[in-house]
């Protein structure tokens, strides 16, 4: 008889049979993916490379420019927007606007891809079949971070090769193109790691991207704290790190360092986790539910699915309203109060008084993250038909509008919810004018409405193009963050909704703009629900 | 309840989506406390007129009564008389089997707290999991468990056995058994022949979005052939002429053919003319009765198959 050894049940611990498959992996995820990557890649690296020629039009002159560096360095408030500026060629200037964004934005195509190719493919039960071929028990989890490395590394070859293409220095642009695709592929591990510990591929998204933005504000706050970037907080940011580069200022390229060291370490922890799972599980345990359910109504049912989304989202506005609050203070800090400042100061989109103009900024970012929120709010009808989960509700005792009105009362609402949160946090923060502050924040709503009425009537009309709303959200952010340091013409930047809303706190209140912006909500909500009572379900 | 003579009347239905033409003509008639099966090859458009029987698509043409009503324009009044179970049942991750029960039971406007308790029992149903730890058949317990629970007086189910073990197809044949006995009506779509042949009283086949047969088993049965072999002393006469006669193979003394079932008289009296050593005869199985429409190159009239 043969002797069966306990040696021989015990996984592998090496060998290239891990990685099998791996190469066809990557196949089918460019090609599962080869709408998303290109536009978000190309659109990332467009807004980099639209930079150079709008400030030399703006800040031609080494004097103009020095000049502007000095302001933005000298306020706190700004330097917790953008970072610090370290250099005042037209290069440093580039990298001191965009730079945090590009991060910013290739984190979250990366953190994106890598759950969508991990733990969507376990949930929904597809990497099953994929895994009974010949395919590694790590060729998934590779796989995906190939996939995001090709993401990254070709918007690091466009951003660098896109620079030099228009005359700034080969240095500064290789640092700027490997740092934003160094920060992209830090949140592509953490993204693995997190499709390791959970078994929702919504909750995985969540996380990393609850990490993210602990990371922006984190950065921000050190920021708001030190000139330089010396503060702890920037250092324990990765997207910190990204401005550490110094591109264009004398680059410090020990700091790509740091960004491969988090890069291998998170790399690492999510390849041990993920040889030491089984497919479909976490490690974190499920546990049972209740036996009987006192879930009555769609939207009950509506409420319970989005309830820890909307949680989740409250909790980061509260918090991130008062971390802004809290830097807010700096912005009487600028030196002297000439027309170049108060320009300065406009073309961050901001108004007159400068505490005003920052407590004003600071709501419209909220107002464009509440859009984000409320496309994926109104989406989640879609996921719901998509999956076939609303077939079997919709053929109960629900009518469609039912069954949509109680997603959209959470997207809708939630909006409000979140605005408020976001402002009570910014006043707290701030530490006064709470009723302006707040009510700053709420009269983003118009626009985030318009936003959310749009993916109502993506959803109702063309469901096959439901996803297309978050180009309508992801446009009107670019307009306005972009926009103004762009020099974009007026034309394009009334196309947002956020570019009509009355500039509080310190503006006028304008009704009127604001009446047409809910009124235009309202019809696209109506001619939404109208399409979608009229329509096949999709099946 | 209703007291139409039938629950569903379907009449001429089309429905197209793009280029592919899904359903092209299809007629269906269930009688009210019928048992109905509703049969077809993949892709033969099964679950699309179900979808359109819940008002979940719209009918580009044809008519489509449900109950006394327009399913499209009175689908939220008519959903209170329907339960319904998806062929692919797929639930929330994050809401337990009973949960998911009970909200059905509760969005259909009610359900038999003390049926319910029986059915997890007879299922064998854990109702405390989440959804994403079911398996494809415990999921379709679910629903199957919502579905009779209910007080629906048309239960339409899509395939609904596809994953069950056999004891538990028992315990489905037995509930779809017992709400018969209660006056209800059942349009089930199924592969298993074997189910279809115990439970149902009358059957639709469809084919390409068409209805190609519809009528009790004995009716569908008799258009049938029945195999017949036989060893005969003398050589046969005459076999090829017959009407209804098809597949002749003489070698020798040994016959094969089939023939009509309606034919059976004459051939059987052919052979025996020349002296009968064995003989079996077939009758048509249910399989082939199903494959001869199931054949996606069946020619639209029987011809003749040619002796070798």
């Amino acid at each position: 008889m043969t002797a069966v050894t306990a040696t021989e049940f015990a996984p592998r611990r090496s060998g290239a049979g891990q990685l099998a498959g791996t190469g066809a992996l990557v196949r089918l995820a460019l090609r599962r993916d080869r709408v998303l990557i290109p536009v978000w890649v190309a659109v990332i690296a467009l807004a980099v490379l639209s930079l150079p020629g709008a400030l030399e039009s703006m800040y031609g002159t080494a004097a103009e420019r020095a000049e502007v560096a000095r302001q933005m360095l000298a306020n706190s408030s700004l330097r917790a927007t953008y970072g610090p500026v370290f250099g005042d060629s037209l290069g440093g200037l580039v990298a001191w606007r965009i730079g945090v964004y590009a991060g910013l934005f290739a984190a979250i195509v990366s953190l994106v891809v890598v759950v969508r190719h991990t733990r969507d493919e376990e949930e929904s039960g597809r990497q099953e079949l994929l895994s009974s071929a010949m395919v590694g028990r790590r060729a998934p989890l590779t796989a995906a971070l190939l996939t995001a490395l090709v993401a990254n590394a070709a918007l690091a070859l466009l951003i660098t090769g896109g620079l030099v293409g228009q005359g700034l220095g080969p240095s500064g642009a290789l640092a700027l193109g490997l740092g934003t695709a160094g920060v992209g592929m830090v949140f592509a591990t953490a993204a693995a790691i997190a499709a390791q510990l959970t078994q929702s591929a919504r909750l995985a998204k969540g996380l990393t991207g609850g990490l993210l933005g602990a990371a922006f504000v984190l950065r921000a706050a050190g920021d708001a704290a030190e000139s330089d970037g010396s503060s702890v907080l920037t250092w324990a940011s990765p997207v910190g790190w990204l401005e550490h580069l110094r591109a264009y200022a004398d680059e410090r390229w020990w700091v790509l360092l740091l960004l491969v060291g988090a890069i291998a370490v998170q790399g690492s922890v999510a390849y041990g986790l993920a040889g030491r799972r089984d497919i479909g599980m976490s490690f974190l345990p499920t546990r049972p539910g209740p036996a009987t359910g006192r879930l009555g109504t769609a939207g009950a049912l509506a409420w319970r699915l989005q309830r820890g989304s909307v949680l989740g989202w409250g909790l980061g506005f509260l918090a991130a309203g008062v971390a802004f609050g809290g830097i807010t203070g700096g912005a009487t800090e600028l030196v002297g109060d000439n027309e170049r400042t108060r320009e300065i100061i406009e073309r961050m989109g901001g108004r007159s008084g400068l505490t005003d103009a920052f407590l004003g900024s600071m709501a419209g970012m909220l107002g464009m993250v509440a859009a984000l929120y409320i496309v994926q709010s109104v989406l989640r009808q879609h996921t719901e038909e998509t999956s076939q989960r609303a077939e079997p509700v919709l053929a109960n005792v629900v009518g469609r509008l039912r069954w949509a009105s109680g997603h959209l009362v959470i997207a809708f609402g939630g909006s409000v919810l979140l605005l408020l949160l976001g402002g009570l946090g910014l006043a707290a923060g701030y530490g006064g004018r709470s009723g302006a502050v707040i009510g700053a924040c709420l009269v983003q709503l118009p626009a985030v409405w318009v936003i959310g009425g749009c993916a109502v009537l993506l959803h109702g009309v063309w469901p096959q193009a439901a996803p297309a709303a978050w180009g309508v959200a992801g446009a009107a952010l670019l307009i306005g963050w972009l926009g103004p340091a762009l020099n974009l013409p007026g034309a394009v930047m009334d196309l947002s909704p956020f570019s009509h809303l009355p500039e509080l706190p310190g503006g006028p209140m304008t009704w009127g703009p604001v009446g047409v912006l809910t009124g235009l909500a309202v019809v696209l909500v109506a001619a939404g629900l109208a399409g979608l009572r009229r329509r096949d379900l999709l099946t | 309840m209703t007291t139409a003579r039938h629950a569903i009347d379907v009449c001429g239905l089309h429905k197209s989506f793009g280029r592919t033409h899904a359903l092209d003509g299809l007629d269906l008639h269930v009688g009210t406390g019928e048992v109905h099966g509703f049969l077809g090859p993949n892709g033969a458009g099964k679950s699309t007129a179900i979808r359109i029987l819940l008002g979940l698509l719209r009918a580009d043409a044809g008519a489509v009564r449900l109950l006394d009503g327009d399913p499209w324009a009175d689908a939220v009044e008519l959903h209170r008389r329907i339960a319904y179970v998806p062929g692919d049942v797929t639930l929330w991750r994050n809401l337990s089997g009973g949960e998911v029960i009970d909200l059905y039971g509760r969005l259909r406007g009610g359900l038999d707290r003390a049926r319910r308790a029986e059915l997890l029992e007879r299922f064998e149903l854990d109702p405390t999991k989440k959804g994403h730890t079911y398996s494809k058949g415990n999921r379709q317990k679910v629903a199957l468990v919502a579905a009779f629970a209910s007080d629906a007086d048309l239960l339409i189910l899509d395939e609904p056995t596809s994953g069950l073990d056999p004891l538990m197809e028992e315990v489905f044949r037995r509930c779809v058994g017992e709400a018969r006995d209660r006056g209800r009506t059942v349009l089930l779509s199924s592969h298993l022949l074997s189910e279809v042949e115990e439970l149902c009283d009358r059957v639709s086949i469809i084919r390409r979005g068409r209805t190609v047969e519809s009528g009790s088993l004995a009716d569908l049965r008799h258009l049938t052939r029945t195999s017949v072999t036989a060893e005969l002393a003398g050589t046969p006469d005459g076999l090829s002429r017959l009407p209804g006669v098809h597949g002749l193979e003489v070698r020798g003394g040994r016959v094969r053919l089939q023939v009509d079932t309606d034919r059976l008289g004459p051939v059987l009296r052919s052979l025996t003319d020349s002296g009968v050593r064995s003989l079996t005869s077939t009758p048509p199985t249910l399989e082939e009765l199903f494959l001869r429409h199931y054949q996606d190159d069946l020619p639209a009239t029987p011809v003749e198959v040619g002796t070798r």
